[in-house]
């Protein structure tokens, strides 16, 4: 074997010509870098005129000039980022720059206090909270989701009619086909195909698994038995594909194919979805009102008690969930906290307009309500003044 | 061209400006070692904080973890098993299709194309190592899934009767879609450094066995190739890492499935994969050790692939070969 040229020799004879000019260019790069210009965080002054009759509303708008940090959930993400922008023109002066990492970093990064807060699609379970950093942590609900029942059906439009339990069935692998006597049976009339049905669910975890998984888990004993509710659930049958778009892709895709998808991602894309059954016995489409008749229904949500699937209601589409925004009871910086509490009394009130535009759905009277009396228990760092004000 | 060429001396500026810089020898090996000791360092903090990470995985669930199939993260069980088979299965699809053709093109572009075509085609096959791989994931998503579907995955069912390894619902996504974009993911490493070995064999030696009168299909097979099967091996090697790790062209196109393959039109996952997929969600107690654990095996895997690579090049190589430095 051929001595290979390494060691002493190589260092000796090559090294002395290549290395004076990768030095040079080194030094030259860390110039570079050291001279870059730090970077710079422009506040404006606030000279807010809108006085609609909410008093806290005026006091959202006022002089609160400063920089929040979060992350978290991607499902907020593009409302977050249009509100986010929305409320710094209006001269708040506000910036607020949220990382969409994931609900599962944004905790962690909420533990650990190197964000001012958090967002996640599941609140924090009483063993994370236990592992935060700063204290007391608030949960407040800040936007609302349903989820659509979507297929490819060559020749059936929207509207085919099913139950939670079947499509339970349908996910545990007891349904196969959409000749099935059991879809069959709830739309007489339609001419189903005996294809099977290819399922098609998320892989990557997410706040839109936990809640599908826990509307079948409410409607199947088999399903809650079974698979659970959760983020990332062991699925029985079917096909995964990452994100919103991955699931939406296999099913324009793949004829036959049957998968949930959110509900601003079906409606902006014309999805066939189903019509599903709720639990007073009415087949409701999904939509900004169903979804917001659902979540009426249950006023006195809780970070522990936050489920909303297959609530009560003639006009209820079961299939929804809220997503939550993590802040500490107690803030350390009062000027930031107050901005803090304020960017989320508006975005959870007023803000509600923006996530509209998008397909989410607005918060109900009562859970805007309910969001303003946890923002109110905020305090500044002598743990009693309330920072949410309406002056 | 050869990898083992030396840098040409060269005169005048370049020398008078080592002269400015002039410094000893020690000096030299000081900073070169300084920054060798950097990698070596960030390496086995590296693996340190993430055999941190994923201790308690591995105490909780021990050597189960390597052996069970069942992953799931609402009863808080983890096995690893199904990743591991998926990944050693995508990266051997991959291998199969792409070694031939890599070695294949390499002696095309080396040896059959005229010369004037040598450097466009060659650059447009490196050119492919620039695509970036989320591309790879929609182009196989997109349109290769439903040809997958259609065309070709009838076509081999249809060979085999519909028995293994073509079995199943033929829906695109799967395995054998995952091998073949891996393939295509890993080619320009393979041909790219196969073509520059084969092009460093020295040219008496095929002079030589022209002389003898052998025909070009014997030079290529019984002169070229021989001598640079150590560096072809290491270009395999180089490839055969690429695929192991690969994440998100693979998570796109594999069907996400943590279950063992019964066929190559499975549905399936591999190590990376399923890290990409549940990495940001992972809250469940233990899930996200667990999803460290299997960064861990992965970076075990493609140790010992990479040492059986090394053992196949030193059994190949007792005679002097070509691209040795590779390994």
């Amino acid at each position: 074997m051929r001595a290979t040229p390494l060691g002493p020799i190589w260092l000796s004879r090559r090294a002395r010509r290549v290395l004076p000019a990768t030095t040079l260019a080194f030094a030259i790069g860390l110039a570079a870098c050291s001279s870059s210009p730090s970077s710079t965080t422009t506040t404006k002054a606030s000279t807010s005129t809108t006085s609609p009759s909410d008093p806290y509303a005026q006091a959202d708008l006022h002089a609160q000039a400063g920089s929040l940090t979060g992350a978290g959930s991607t499902f907020d993400q593009p409302f977050f980022t249009k509100a986010f922008y929305v409320y710094n023109q209006q001269d708040t002066g506000v910036t607020v720059n949220y990382a969409s990492i994931g609900s599962g970093g944004g905790i962690q990064q909420f533990q650990a206090q190197t964000v001012n807060f958090g967002a996640t699609d599941v609140p924090m379970t009483p063993v994370d909270i236990s592992k935060a950093t700063g204290g007391q942590v608030l949960q407040v609900p800040v936007a609302l989701g349903g989820e659509a029942m979507s297929y490819n059906l060559p020749g059936i439009k929207s509207g085919l009619k099913l139950t939670g339990p079947v499509m339970a069935d349908i996910e545990l692998g007891k349904v196969t086909t959409w000749n099935a006597s059991e879809i069959k049976s709830l739309n007489p009339g339609v001419n189903l195909p005996s294809n099977p049905i290819e399922t098609v669910h998320r892989s990557d975890g997410s706040g839109t698994t936990y809640i599908f998984t826990d509307y079948l888990g409410k409607v199947s004993p088999a399903w809650a038995a079974g698979p659970g509710t959760g983020k990332s659930v062991s699925w029985p049958v079917g096909v995964g594909e990452k994100g919103n778009e991955g699931v939406a892709g296999f099913i324009k895709n793949t004829p036959y194919s049957f998968g949930y998808v959110e509900l601003a991602y079906a409606l902006q894309n014309q999805f066939t979805y189903a019509e599903v059954k709720n639990a007073a016995g009415d087949y409701v489409f999904p939509s900004l009102s169903t979804v917001a008749a659902d979540a009426a229904q249950k006023p006195n949500i809780t970070a522990v008690d936050f489920s909303i699937v297959n609530q009560a209601g003639a006009t209820s589409y079961p299939i929804s969930g809220y997503s939550w925004a993590l802040v500490y009871e107690l803030q350390k910086n009062q000027a930031l906290g107050t901005t803090l509490v304020h960017l989320f009394d508006w975005l959870t009130h007023a803000g509600q307009a923006q996530a509209k535009t998008l397909d989410y759905v607005p918060l109900p009277a009562n859970i805007q309500q309910l969001a303003r009396t946890t923002l109110l228990q905020v305090t500044g760092p002598d743990g009693k003044t309330e920072l949410l004000t309406t002056s | 061209m050869s990898i083992t060429a030396t840098i040409p001396p060269r005169q005048g500026t370049l020398r008078r400006f080592r002269r400015l810089l002039e410094v000893p020898d020690g000096a030299y090996r000081g900073a070169l070692g300084a920054v060798a000791a950097l990698f070596t360092i960030l390496l086995l903090a590296f693996v340190a904080s993430m055999v941190i990470q994923s201790r308690s995985a591995f105490a909780h669930f021990g050597l189960s973890f390597l052996t069970s199939t069942k992953w799931d993260a609402v009863h808080t069980h983890f096995g690893a098993l199904t990743f591991i088979v998926g990944t050693l299965e995508t990266t051997f699809i991959a291998m199969l299709i792409a070694v031939p053709i890599g070695i294949g093109c390499a002696l095309a572009l080396a040896f059959a194309v005229p010369r004037r075509l040598q450097v466009p085609l060659g650059t447009a096959v490196e050119l492919l190592a620039a695509v970036p791989s989320v591309v790879y994931g929609l182009w196989g998503l997109l349109v290769l899934a439903p040809w997958m579907r259609q065309y070709i995955e009838p076509a081999l069912a249809h060979i085999t009767g519909g028995h293994f390894p073509f079995s199943g619902a033929q829906i695109g996504t799967g395995l054998l879609l995952a091998g073949v974009i891996l393939s295509v993911m890993v080619l320009p490493t393979m041909v790219a450094i196969s073509r520059d070995v084969l092009m460093a064999v020295p040219e008496t030696d095929i002079e030589a066995a022209f002389a003898l009168g052998a025909t070009r299909w014997q030079v290529m097979r019984k002169v070229v190739v021989p001598s640079a099967r150590t560096g072809i091996v290491g270009a395999t090697t180089l490839a055969t890492g690429r695929a192991l790790g690969e994440t998100i062209a693979v998570t796109m196109v594999i069907g996400n499935t943590p279950a063992i393959a019964h066929s190559l039109f499975s549905t399936g996952a591999t190590m990376a994969s399923v890290i990409a997929n549940e990495f940001t969600e992972a809250t469940e107690p233990y899930h996200l050790a667990s999803l460290i654990a299997v960064g861990l095996l992965l970076l075990v895997v493609s140790v010992l692939v990479n040492l059986a690579a090394r053992l196949a090049v030193r059994s190949v190589s007792r005679h002097r070969a070509i691209g040795v430095g590779l390994l």
